[in-house]
């Protein structure tokens, strides 16, 4: 019983997606309340139908709008060609009232290139097929159609009373009192060169880290979705007259990605893509994306976009539970997605997931493996056909997860590399050897004991050596001040520490003569002994006939004259003995 | 460092000191690790992660069949997606080793769940075993001359520009482990020497196994050391260490050298590996005389040498008469092409034409010498003086080493990689002899300084009889054999420490100790030090220079700086990626050789030649058809299934090494196999021009036509920026061939055969000129080798 008294329709034609917006003002001419109105499709735009909706205002044009929900019914006695929508009215519209209904429907697909196939010269050719007349399950009073056309050449449309072409407009109507279910096909053929961009399946990946930052992937398969190009591909034509020659083709495509978007790359699968622009403000960020090659009708590519998001302007916290609160679909402008996988990945350890999307789409999870995972990260899989900018809708996705989880890698980590210096450090303390008795074994230990005791030999080598350098600079005194005492008492003292170097090398060197590993340095470690005993000798000898001479009150060079060949001699040894030294070390 | 006052105390010092060298030499190896690392990563930096190249794509493109389809799967790879139609065992003809490398590592990471793609990993295993080689590096040298001179030689080999121009990040290829695996075996051999130890023997025949798995370059190995052996045994260094370190790596290498399916037999049967076994032969004998010698008297060993020598030469000459009855019964006389390439330089050139073109297969020039190991080329005798002073079988190793590399860096430019580590060692020894000199000199002359102010008091003279012993040991540190047999260094840190501290740390010392030695005036050292330390800067400037600059684009991607910034050319991916999007998946597409990998691997589709020439009659084929007019050219194409025809052009932008130039190499192989196509048809009194002067066989052929059609158009005189003049012919139409793609700069141009035409159409022709036709088809006929 319900009556629409008034119908204006504007399709937008201007992109390859179609959006018709239907103003309605609907009566209840009925004596019963109704709470439902049916909107009607033929079956062929049903199918290419990717977003209804429907919002009502009550009387007044400037009212609150409500949303209205609304499913897919199948009313009895009506053609089986029409598919029926019904939109549920928020109140039951009473007897004599009137509605405002604005339904926004969006087509697919709607727009069919005509000719199919066109060269690189062609304009690209469009045909878009409807009804002049509103297709309504009710009578329709007064109706209106207008057609925005991109602008361009028109080559056809249907003409029909009342049918008027203005600049890029498309005018049917006014047409009064039509009965339910009248309809007239038209079908306007006009020029639309506009990019026809056609993903055929996009990945969405958002991938959440505590750690501060959502990363989103998307993988992105494009094609022209416009008429075929026919024949040549000439570089000269499309680059001295692009916009001639090449005119229905698209060269770049434009992202608005989130504000405050970071590390963003666009690659595909053979590196990174170096065409492409990036505008950033506060409001926005934008992307320039320009393929490899310009995107000519029926040629594909593929790419990848990939950016950083901060985490505190996704996830958010609502009762002792997080949620990530982002847009469904692409962010790419005027894009058609035939196939949209969005994947949310949350972090390892999350609990309790829950999704909510305002629109049906087919559900799954998963375990994804990544970064040192154990036990994998769930996955949220969603999956939706012909996805339109209109479902860039915030969508929810609710979980658990416990703070503490983050610390599972770096603890990973450190716990890992803590085991790896502990297994060096144990490796190079412990004998690893098998056989404790092989004589190998034997002879490396016997060998660990020749070095400490040459080590300690050496010592006392040094020692006994730096005694002699305390002879010679208490000589040197003596020729200086003459002071006879104290050059005595060096000797002495010298003397002294020459013994208890001896009593202390003992020892040494007969645990080192038992030892069988020292056959090859015994015999220079006794030379070194024979010779350092000598250089003493010498030493003491010429200490004391310096000093006896220096006592007798000789004259410098007669004392000079006794002690040359000693001199001589003590040199010679003290070479030796160096070198004996020397030689001893090396080993 | 404490000073130590009792003996007890003494030797606990000296053994925190070894402990503190330990830990400084080993940090110093970990930043020259970290350098080597971080000095190839300008590619990254400046232009992306992505494969470099040509070659890299092919073994990118193995990595990912590997990772994908497991081991197996791998050796039995037969790829249909090359030299079409009769495709490549790719398991079979493949050195396996840096494939299995990156495979390994990348298997390994995802097993520890961390997500790097392939593609990474791959870019990523050059730096890294260039790090691992300069570890290798350190580890020979030390052997050779002590730890001093492996730190400066490791550090040298990091940034060696030679090395740097195949190992930046990306450059995926053989050489960038093969080098590693080279100087390592070369380590072990020497190791092996100096300790007699079968361990490490057996270690050798591995990591000679790795090498031979990697790079055909392992004929080096296998000639280098059975030379170095015979080197050991004239001067008389015969030694059961010797033994040990050769006859094990005969054995066990060339068992397992034949594991690898591309080795295989090749490993006993060419005269490549003739040297190793002969040598093997003469070690035992060597080895049987000196055992007969040690069992008898004198008099009764000079009988039984005679007889030995008789008996011996008799049998020598029996076998070497089959062995060159053999050799000479093969026509290559049992060489492969590229060896007697090396032999004689001219040979590649006068019988190999496709071996002559490739670029890294001419001498080299002077320049590049200096390019490449810079000032290391004037220290290199430096290094070799020092190796003899004493000469040790490792120094010896060392000398031979350089001899060998110099002479086939000679022949080949690609060999100057062989060249360069044995001149970053001996760099390194000469280096490190200088410094050693000269901060000795500098630290006797402070010394005496400080020896005029009465500090030097008793105390610190035991502490100075110390140092100035272990000064006395460094300076003369030398391995002499004898020693190391029974004693095994276990020190290295001694002397690295020392190394280190001489500057630093000033010591008070007694002068009357260090007489003996050298000693420079401190002005001199001083000085000599400070010109040292400015040309190891001057080889670290050219050094980063190199890699930053030279050697580190892509090549698939150009760059060039005008005044507007930075311009990017990226024609080839946006070929290869139109090529991979918008052709069928089994459409064949014919280029010229060289683009064969990347097509397979970026583009995905079927090419008729690659980059491994294995088919010299399928590359002379194209080659012909390139230089064929069209019609023939799409008759072969044609019989080939081939769709879609792929050239590189620059005469747009100026990109010299592009298909007009490397054309002359298509007729010259072209005509090599198929004798109608003829050199001088091309070349207008010798010299090789497409402008007006060009031969009308030139500017007819399909090269010229595919590369210049419709380039007038684009300036209005066809002006040629790689050549520098005027295209010689302009206006022309193609019949047999239709544009389907042009890169953005015109680099690479895609052609597609158009469909035969109807066949009634072409029997009216064929009746029109009835003589005319038969005769063309005869010679068609001819050309086309798949008919």
């Amino acid at each position: 019983d319900l009556v629409v008294t008034r119908a204006d329709r504007k399709v937008d034609l201007t992109s390859h997606i179609v959006r018709v917006l239907t103003s309605l003002k609907v009566e209840n001419s009925g004596p019963e309340a109704v709470s439902q109105f049916l909107l009607a499709f033929p079956n062929v735009q049903a199918k290419n139908l990717a977003a209804i909706r429907a919002f009502g205002t009550e009387e007044k044009v400037k009212g609150p709008s409500m949303v209205l929900p609304i499913e897919v019914v199948q009313p009895s006695g009506v053609p089986p060609e029409l598919t029926f929508f019904s939109a549920s009215l928020s109140k039951p519209l009473e007897k004599g009232k009137t509605l405002h209904l604005d339904v926004l429907t969006v087509f697919t697909h709607s727009v069919q290139p005509f000719p199919e196939e066109i060269t690189q010269a062609e304009s690209q050719l469009v045909v878009y097929q409807d009804s002049a007349q509103y297709l309504s399950p009710y009578p329709v009073k007064v109706q209106t159609l207008s057609i925005r056309l991109p602008g361009g050449r028109v080559e056809s449309y249907t003409k029909y009373p009342n049918t008027k072409l203005a600049e890029s407009e498309l005018k049917y109507g006014p047409y009064e009192d039509l009965p339910p279910f009248s309809y007239s096909p038209m079908v306007v053929h006009y020029e639309n060169n506009n990019p026809f961009a056609v993903a055929k399946e996009v990945i969405r990946e958002i991938e959440i880290s505590h750690w501060g930052n959502v990363q989103i992937t998307e993988h992105y398969n494009i094609a022209h979705g416009g008429a075929k190009l026919k024949g040549e591909f000439s570089r000269i034509d499309y680059q001295s007259r692009p916009y001639i020659r090449g005119v229905s083709s698209f060269r770049h495509l434009i992202a608005r990605l989130p504000p405050r978007a970071h590390s963003i790359y666009y690659r595909d699968e053979i590196g990174n893509i170096s065409t492409s622009h990036l505008w950033s403000d506060s409001k926005k960020t934008q992307l320039e994306v320009e393929p490899r090659f310009p995107l000519f009708g029926g040629w594909q590519t593929t790419f990848t976009i990939g950016y950083g998001l901060p985490l505190q302007d996704f996830v958010f916290n609502s009762d002792g539970k997080r949620f990530l609160n982002i847009t469904f679909g692409s962010p790419v402008e005027e894009i058609l997605i035939e196939k949209l996988i969005v994947k949310v990945v949350l972090p390892e350890g999350s609990k309790d997931i829950d999704i909510s999307v305002p629109f049906p789409t087919k559900q799954e999870q998963e375990v994804k493996y990544s970064h040192l995972d154990i036990s994998g990260r769930p996955v949220v899989v969603l999956e939706k056909l012909d996805v339109i900018p209109e479902h860039n809708l915030y969508f929810q996705v609710y979980y658990r997860f416990n703070n503490i989880s983050l610390l599972r890698e770096p603890m990973m980590l450190i716990t890992g590399f803590f085991l790896l210096f502990m297994a060096c450090i144990v490796y190079m303390r412990t004998d690893m050897s098998i056989s404790k008795n092989s004589p190998s074994y034997l002879a490396k230990v016997q060998w660990d004991e020749v070095q400490s005791i040459i080590q300690q030999i050496q010592a006392i080598f040094n020692q006994c050596l730096a005694a002699h350098d305390k002879l010679e600079t208490s000589l040197h005194e003596l020729s200086r001040s003459g002071d006879v005492k104290s050059c005595k008492v060096a000797r002495k003292t010298a003397d002294a520490q020459f013994k208890e170097l001896a009593k202390e090398l003992k020892p040494l060197l007969t645990s080192l003569q038992s030892s069988s590993q020292s056959y090859q340095i015994w015999p220079k470690v006794e030379e070194l002994v024979a010779k350092e005993r000598e250089l003493q000798d010498k030493l003491m000898t010429r200490h004391s006939t310096v000093v006896d001479s220096f006592e007798k009150k000789l004259r410098g060079q007669d004392v000079e004259n006794r002690i040359a060949a000693q001199q001589q001699k003590v040199a010679a040894l003290r070479q030796e003995v160096e070198s004996l030294l020397e030689y001893i070390s090396e080993i | 460092m404490a000073e130590p006052e009792s003996s007890t105390a003494a030797a606990g010092g000296s053994r925190l000191r070894n402990a503190c060298g330990g830990v400084l030499c080993a940090f110093t190896l970990l930043l020259i690790g970290v350098l080597a690392f971080s000095i190839r990563l300008f590619s990254v930096i400046k232009y992306e992660s992505v494969i470099h190249e040509f070659d890299p794509y092919f073994n990118f493109r193995v990595t990912q069949f590997l990772s994908k389809n497991g081991i197996y799967e791998f050796w039995n790879w037969f790829d249909d997606r090359t030299w079409y139609p009769l495709g490549r065992v790719i398991g079979g003809t493949v050195y396996p080793g840096l494939t299995l490398t990156a495979g390994t590592i990348w298997w390994l990471l995802n097993s520890l769940n961390i997500p790097l793609s392939v593609e990474t990993v791959c870019v990523f295993t050059a730096p890294i075993f260039s790090a691992n080689a300069s570890w290798a590096t350190y580890l020979l040298t030390k052997e050779a001359k002590g730890t001093g001179a492996g730190l400066m030689a490791a550090a040298i080999l990091a940034m060696v520009p030679s090395y740097i121009s195949r190992s930046v990040a990306g450059s995926y290829d053989n050489e960038a482990v093969a080098i590693f695996a080279l100087i390592f075996t070369f380590y072990l051999y020497v190791k092996t020497l100096n300790t007699g130890s079968l361990f490490y023997a057996t270690l050798n025949a591995l990591s000679y196994f790795y090498m031979v798995c990697s790079w055909g370059g392992y004929t080096f190995i296998i000639n280098l050391i059975p030379i170095h052996v015979l080197l050991c045994i004239v001067t008389g260094r015969y030694s059961s260490r010797l033994y040990i370190a050769y006859a094990p790596l005969v054995i066990l290498g060339t068992l397992l050298a034949a594991l690898v399916p591309v080795v295989g037999f090749n490993a006993v049967m060419t005269s490549e590996h003739f040297a190793s076994f002969l040598v093997f032969i003469i070690l035992h004998v060597v080895a049987l005389v000196y055992y007969i010698k040690g069992l008898l008297t004198p008099r009764l060993f000079k009988v039984a040498m005679t007889l030995v020598i008789t008996v011996g030469l008799a049998v020598c000459f029996a076998v070497i008469a089959i062995l060159i009855a053999l050799v000479a019964s093969s026509p290559t006389k049992g060489w492969s092409g590229r060896s007697l390439s090396l032999l004689d330089p001219t040979y590649a050139s006068k019988y190999i034409p496709i071996i002559a073109s490739v670029s890294e297969h001419q001498p080299p020039t002077w320049p590049s010498y200096f390019m490449d190991i810079n000032v290391l080329a004037f220290l290199i005798p430096a290094g070799i003086i020092s190796c003899f002073l004493p000469l040790s079988d490792a120094s010896s190793f060392v000398v031979l080493y350089l001899v060998t590399a110099v002479y086939f860096s000679g022949v080949m430019v690609r060999l100057m990689l062989v060249l360069a580590p044995a001149a970053c060692i001996l760099s390194g020894i000469a280096l490190s002899e200088a410094f050693d000199v000269l901060t000795r000199s500098v630290k006797y002359q402070l010394s005496k300084l400080f020896d005029d102010s009465p500090a030097a008091s008793g105390d610190s003279s035991a502490e100075s009889s110390s140092a100035s012993t272990v000064s006395t040991n460094s300076a003369k540190n030398e391995t002499r054999p004898e020693k190391t047999e029974t004693a095994p260094k276990e020190k290295p840190s001694k002397k690295n420490r020392k190394k280190e501290k001489e500057v630093a740390e000033s010591v008070p010392v007694k002068p009357k100790k260090e007489k003996k030695l050298l000693v420079l005036p401190m002005e001199a050292s001083v000085l000599g030090i400070l010109l040292l330390i400015v040309l190891g800067g001057f080889y670290v400037v050219h050094c980063v220079w190199a890699a930053a600059e030279a050697y580190s684009a892509p090549s698939i991607v150009l760059t060039s700086r005008s005044r507007d910034g930075l311009h990017v050319f990226d024609d080839f991916r946006e070929a290869y990626a139109w090529l991979s999007h918008n052709t069928d998946v089994d459409d064949k597409v014919a280029s010229w050789w060289d683009y064969g990998y990347q097509t397979t691997a970026m583009a995905n589709r079927t090419v008729i030649v690659d980059n491994n020439t294995w088919n010299n009659t399928h590359i002379a084929t194209v080659g012909t058809a390139m230089s064929s007019p069209e019609k023939a050219a799409w008759e072969i194409f044609n019989s080939l299934d081939v769709k879609y025809v792929l050239v590189v052009f620059g005469g747009l932008v100026g990109y010299p090494s592009d298909d007009i130039n490397k054309f002359l190499w298509m007729v010259r192989i072209g005509g090599g196999v198929f004798p109608h196509i003829k050199e001088p048809d091309y070349l207008r009194d010798g010299n090789y021009r497409v402008d007006a002067q060009g031969t009308p066989t030139m500017l007819n052929c399909l090269m010229y036509k595919l590369c210049y059609y419709r380039f007038v158009e684009t300036d209005g005189k066809g002006f040629d920026r790689v050549r520098g003049y005027e295209i010689g012919k302009k206006h022309f139409k193609l019949t047999h061939f239709e544009e389907v793609f042009t890169t953005h700069h015109w680099m690479v141009r895609i052609y597609k055969l158009k469909p035969q035409k109807n066949r009634v159409r072409g029997k009216l022709k064929k009746l029109k000129s009835g003589s005319k036709a038969s005769s063309t088809n005869a010679a068609g006929r001819k050309k086309n080798p798949w008919q």
